[in-house]
């Protein structure tokens, strides 16, 4: 993976010193709240409902063993011994003081990470395919091209203060597990005929309150121009992105309002007088940077095929999480093994320092000391041969690491929710935990088959309700929690938005409204081989809705 | 309209130092627990808790100082706002196992 040059060393320990600075200078009362508060916003570290919360990047999601085991300790040592991943592949702590955040952001450094540019106006955290460097369906690996996206945006002068923040996804495969049509701009890796490297790119996705999919400006932009393409997109929504309505500054708008052919042509325009200036990528850096995303030397383990097939035969439940946890490698004699962080009946995305220093010790047992965190709040483990899945199980299982749900009904993605978060209408954390218990059994779950819940406290749309194929909304009604139900969205390369299925449900009826949702899917499926989200684009929303409302067509 | 009475009133924010959620007590100091706040339960009294508000952000004790609405039962000040009560009673989740097993819950 990526190592800081002296550079980056010396920039975040100057960036850490600055924030000691003020920090010290906040707490004796010199600077004001007002003055503060986008100084600490740009070091990541937010005020929530009971403390302060720090946000640190993940970059494109990839961690080795040393990292994750500092954000144990600082787990450990500065909050309530867990930490809280989240769908922008990111890291969070609930509970840290603000007079203990340069300490933190100073052990951070130590392990090559930060807090910079997590919040703000600017352009967030990349994140990328969690399978990224391990898929046995990838071109190549896009997080090169996410590491110099990063490097080329980390405090871009131009591009610091933008109308509105700025997300950019990046994946190398057709499969779209980085929901790149969510994002200001998706960049999906691919060959041309000729074989070369280069991208499809797409701009304008987004979520919250106006949830818009990307549309493709690019089939096909040669690695090179890769930074003089982005930046033209950036100075045309930096020049025409509206400032003065912080509900319609994201990109997505612009394209909206503007239309993506006049959009296109302004990018293009642009891009004319950048495409042959410094912004060329060299190739010497590109493969500079490709060098340092080498992957590990696997050597061949074919022992593990058989093995494999006995354990699985002497051990449903092994065979179980194999079937669903384990996806495959581009060395045949591995896999990639996703850990779950949806314990049944659990806080999604939620783990202990504990569990975070087993995933380090594992990660450097069995998976070359390569750990991914990914934007479905699940860790990964990417490179494990097939004869060490039966000794890695038994170590998760001892962890409560081992939920064999990856995908499954039970594998949903949460927001924080009114449990922590100042911006929440509602709670999501109970509706998942409740939602989880219910359909927690095995061979249930099994039964289901693949469906995704996706659940968000409010409209910002953290939990990707809108592109769940089941999405949950808490919304506040005469002062009580209202959950809104989605149907039909998806984040992948079919991508689509949910449609609202009609009136609310209190927290009391939410699980079962999700029941009768899944009900009416078994019921209306062709075969278990027919998936929800093919049924329900098959069948439409009316059956779920007649069901759900069915006593009120009843009534009427 | 005519208004009914004010309805009961305190103050909260949360502490500089480490954010935590506190109220302000009748003793003129900040507490973590919404049991000890003061009740304001008239106009002067709102004002009187308005302008302790202000001074505590200025003197940067605090930040985000707001008035919520309380109702007054037998076991104490209740928030109207289910926010405000999560706030006051912590996440509603089992969250943190190991932290919570070493704290009492009444300290
Ligand atoms: S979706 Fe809303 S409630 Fe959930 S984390 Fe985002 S801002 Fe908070």
């Amino acid at each position: 993976m990526y190592r800081y040059d002296e550079f980056d060393h010396a920039f975040v320990a100057a960036r850490v010193n600055q924030f000691r600075d003020q920090v010290e200078r906040r707490l004796s009362g010199e600077i004001s709240e007002d003055a503060f508060k986008p100084l600490r916003l740009m070091n990541g570290v937010y005020l929530q409902l009971h403390a302060y919360m720090l946000r640190v990047a993940v970059p494109y999601g990839t961690l080795n063993s040393r990292q994750m085991r500092k954000l144990a300790h600082i787990a450990r040592t500065y909050d309530r011994g867990y930490g809280h991943f989240t769908t922008r592949q990111n890291i969070q702590y609930n509970w840290p003081k603000l007079s203990d955040m340069p300490e933190i952001l100073e052990e951070l450094a130590e392990v090559e990470m930060h807090a910079i540019q997590t919040s703000g106006n600017c352009i967030r955290n990349v994140t990328a395919d969690h399978f990224a460097g391990a898929a046995a369906d990838e071109v190549a690996d896009p997080r090169p091209y996410a590491e110099i996206l990063r490097q080329w945006s980390s405090v871009h002068p131009e591009f610091s203060f933008l109308p509105r923040k700025f997300k950019i996804a990046v994946t190398a495969a057709e499969r779209d597990r980085a929901a790149i049509q969510t994002h200001d701009i998706g960049l999906q890796l691919k060959k041309n005929d000729k074989g070369e490297l280069g991208f499809a790119v797409w701009i304008g996705g987004g979520q919250g309150r106006t949830p818009i999919l990307a549309k493709k400006v690019r089939d096909f932009l040669p690695e090179a121009d890769l930074l003089s393409y982005v930046t033209a997109i950036m100075r045309v929504y930096n020049l025409h992105g509206r400032r003065d309505n912080k509900y319609k500054a994201r990109i997505k708008i612009l394209v909206h309002e503007t239309g993506v052919e006049k959009l296109t042509t302004e990018i293009e325009a642009e891009w004319a007088h950048l495409k042959d200036g410094e912004l060329k990528l060299p190739e010497a850096d590109i493969a500079a940077i490709n060098a340092y995303f080498e992957p590990p030397k696997l050597g061949d383990r074919a022992e593990g095929w058989g093995e494999l097939a006995a354990w699985k035969r002497s051990d449903p439940g092994f065979a179980d999480w194999v079937g669903r946890n384990v996806a495959p490698h581009q060395h045949p004699d591995y896999g990639m093994v996703t850990i779950s962080l949806k314990p049944i009946g659990g806080i999604p995305g939620d783990a202990t320092a504990e569990q975070m220093d087993a995933v380090a010790r594992l990660a450097e047992d069995y998976s070359h000391d390569e750990i991914r965190v990914t934007h479905e709040q699940n860790l990964v483990l990417p490179h494990v041969a097939l004869a060490d899945l039966e000794p890695l199980y038994r170590a998760l299982l001892v962890e409560g690491l081992a939920t064999a749900n990856a995908g499954l009904i039970t594998d949903i993605i949460a927001c924080p929710g009114l449990d922590y978060c100042a911006l929440a209408n509602a709670r999501s954390i109970p509706v998942a935990q409740e939602i989880s218990n219910r359909f927690g059994d095995p061979a249930r779950q099994a039964e289901i088959g693949d469906l995704k819940i996706k659940i968000s406290g409010c409209i910002n749309a953290c939990g990707h309700h809108h592109v769940g194929h089941i999405g949950i909304l808490g919304v506040e009604k005469k002062g009580a929690e209202l959950y809104q139900i989605s149907l039909g969205g998806s984040a992948d390369e079919n991508a689509s938005i949910g449609q609202i299925t009609g009136r609310g449900f209190g927290p009391d009826q939410i699980t079962d409204a999700i029941e009768t949702i899944v009900d009416t899917y078994l019921t209306e499926r062709i075969s278990s081989e027919e998936t929800f989200i093919a049924c329900y684009r098959r069948i439409g929303a009316e059956p779920f809705k007649a069901a759900l409302y069915a006593s009120e067509a009843e009534a009427a | 309209m005519k208004t009914a009475a004010t309805k009961t009133k305190v103050l909260t924010a949360n502490r500089l130092t480490d954010g935590i959620a506190v109220w302000l007590g009748a003793n003129g100091e900040w507490t973590t627990s919404l049991k000890e706040a003061f009740l304001a339960r008239h106009d002067d009294a709102v004002a009187a808790i308005e302008s302790a508000g202000q001074q505590a952000l200025d003197d940067n004790r605090v930040v985000d100082v707001n008035v919520i609405e309380v109702e007054e039962t037998e076991a104490g000040p209740r928030p109207f706002r289910l926010r405000e009560r999560i706030r006051s009673d912590g996440p509603t989740i089992d969250y943190a196992p190991a932290f919570t097993a070493g704290v009492s819950h009444a300290a």
